[in-house]
């Protein structure tokens, strides 16, 4: 059935079984973020040394596609540059654009192209791109105050 | 008197399309909109198709046509609701009628009975729709007046034990709903509406959930305005209603075209309600739409809506009940209830729900419905929500529990 496509196994793991949630006690930025339509909130932390994102943690309250992205997305984009996570960001946001007509390529998105089917539904794109939101406004944070370092 | 539910469904043309691949439609969202029977569909389309002219305006057949149809609107809605027409003025929605009274009182000349200081109170409830908690929060910011509110209790029904020092010789309005969007309680109107006149302040009652599933005969509420959405009555969207016994106090919202007695340069005077507050062509086809909706619902009867909803909203409830898990956030009983429930299922997120639910033709609300401190105040991030109408019956409740039992094992 088409709900299928929406909740592949993948993202029903990272909704029953979160990764990086819960707060760091340091951070680089904090951000808050909520999707006005729904009540999905959401705390993340990131953390960067060098210009390197070196931590993303996160807490929230939300539907399954909300949390399982936010999950995928603090451990896809750890370890990256600022403009690596960019680009990862700007593939993801292109693949929720879709309407369904692109399947997203793991090499970069990797757990992230299971949230291919979100595409399909036009309701639940703003949870899927949630944490990756919030992400991208820390980034700016960080790199305001740090001219990027 | 019941009504035949099926008979009903074959005037709604939407309910003979299918949804997600050939399933039946249960349409229960009506608390978000209503569904229309073809009558008001065609009496819209008819205005534009014969009598489009702009109303109150043009010496021609057709503007002649037109004001009697929108002002023929206007007596059925004083009609329907025990009022008369200069009581009535069309607005967009429900959400531009409590503007209009918030905002109108904001323009009122200082010292009159509608004007807002620093000095006043408004009160609110917990349970209020954003529509009737925002326009009033604003207001309150805008003349430093002090804001308070009426609290839930745990059953969802407002809490009145404080109600002389919630409402006191400060308080200027009370603004409530008379039936809660979530929670579906009816509140107890008697008390608190003697409460408020015993200190001159106005009742603002958001009638939205009650108009389109009781009846409702406003010299009986006590209130001094009352607003409600025609696309919740079966209505066009577009068209809503304020209705008051004050109109003549209070100053004009919005300026402009047809709201004028005479206008200079420099100044301009008022003509008397309800034109004073319909500023510009109004939305003429919606009104008339509105007309053939209360038609409908009246032709059917008020009395037997209600009573068919009460009866449903108790299958409903047994239902849900019997569902594991499940837990109603609101009454659980029919006392003082309409057909809106709002649920939780276990740790399933009301947003996947509503998913699997619509994956089986099921339409529900999801989220905090606008009522956002509310949902907080009862410790759900959110819920689902199930609202009935008069084209809903119990194969679409039964429809709605074996789809909660079918997506509990589908996110177990």
């Amino acid at each position: 059935m088409e709900l299928d496509s929406l909740y592949q196994e993948v993202i029903l793991d990272h909704y029953k079984h979160p990764l990086n949630k819960g707060l760091s006690d340091n951070y680089g930025a904090q951000v808050h973020h909520v999707n006005p339509s729904c009540g999905d909130e959401i705390t993340l932390n990131v953390t960067a040394v060098d210009g390197k994102i070196t931590a993303i943690t996160w807490d929230g309250v939300g539907c399954s596609i909300s949390q399982a992205s936010v999950s995928i997305a603090s451990d896809l984009l750890v370890d990256k540059s600022f403009a690596e996570a960019d680009a990862i960001l700007n593939e993801f946001t292109e693949l929720m654009q879709s309407k369904g007509t692109k399947e997203g390529n793991p090499d970069v998105l990797e757990d992230a192209v299971a949230l291919a089917g979100v595409s399909k539904f036009p309701a639940r794109i703003k949870c899927a791109l949630l944490g990756w939101m919030a992400f991208k406004d820390a980034a700016v944070r960080i790199n305001t105050t740090t001219g990027g370092e | 008197m019941s009504f035949n539910v099926a008979k009903v469904r074959q005037d709604f043309p939407i309910f003979e399309r299918t949804i997600r691949d050939g399933k039946k439609l249960v349409y229960l969202d009506s608390g978000a909109t209503s569904q229309k029977p073809l009558s008001v569909i065609e009496t819209e389309s008819n205005f534009y198709k014969f009598h489009n002219a702009a109303v109150h305006r043009g010496a021609h057949q057709l503007a002649e046509e037109a004001t009697d149809a929108y002002e023929g609107a206007r007596l059925k809605v004083a009609n329907f609701l025990g009022a008369k027409e200069e009581e009535i003025v069309f607005t967009k929605n429900a959400t531009e009628s409590l503007n209009l009274v918030a905002y109108a009182m904001g323009n009122a000349t200082p010292g009159s009975r509608f004007a807002v200081t620093s000095k006043d109170q408004i009160v609110v409830t917990e349970m209020e729709h954003h529509a009737n908690l925002i326009p009033w929060q604003q207001l309150a910011a805008r003349t430093g007046a002090e804001l308070k509110w009426f609290e839930v209790t745990p059953e969802g029904r407002l809490d009145l034990s404080a109600i002389n020092s919630v409402i006191t010789e400060n308080t200027k309005v009370v603004a409530l709903t008379h039936q809660s969007n979530v929670l579906g309680s009816i509140n107890p109107l008697a008390a608190i509406t003697a409460r408020a006149h015993e200190v001159g302040a106005v009742v603002v009652l958001d009638a939205c959930q009650s108009v389109p599933h009781m009846p409702i005969d406003v010299k009986e509420l006590n209130v001094d305005f009352l607003a409600f959405s025609g696309h919740k009555a079966l209505g066009p969207t577009g068209v809503g209603v304020l209705w008051s016994s004050v109109f003549e106090e209070l100053p004009p919202f919005l300026f402009g075209g047809s709201m004028i007695e005479t206008v200079t340069m420099t100044s301009a005077t008022w003509a008397p309600a309800p034109r004073k507050f319909e500023a510009g062509v109004p939305n003429m086809a919606q009104a008339v739409g509105l007309g053939a909706a209360l038609d409908y619902l009246t032709e059917i009867g008020m009395q037997s809506i209600f009573d068919h909803e009460v009866e449903l909203t108790e299958y409903l409830i047994e239902g849900l009940l019997q569902i594991p898990e499940l837990s109603i956030v609101g009454p659980l009983n029919t006392d003082a209830r309409g057909g809106s429930v709002s649920f939780t299922v276990g740790q399933i997120h009301p947003h996947d729900l509503g998913q699997y639910l619509d994956s089986q033709g099921v339409a529900v609300r999801t989220g905090h419905h606008c009522a956002w401190p509310l949902t907080r105040k009862l410790g759900v991030p959110a819920t689902t929500r199930a609202s009935l109408y008069l084209y809903n019956d119990e194969s679409d409740c039964d429809a709605l529990f074996a789809a909660i039992s079918g997506a509990q094992k589908y996110f177990a």
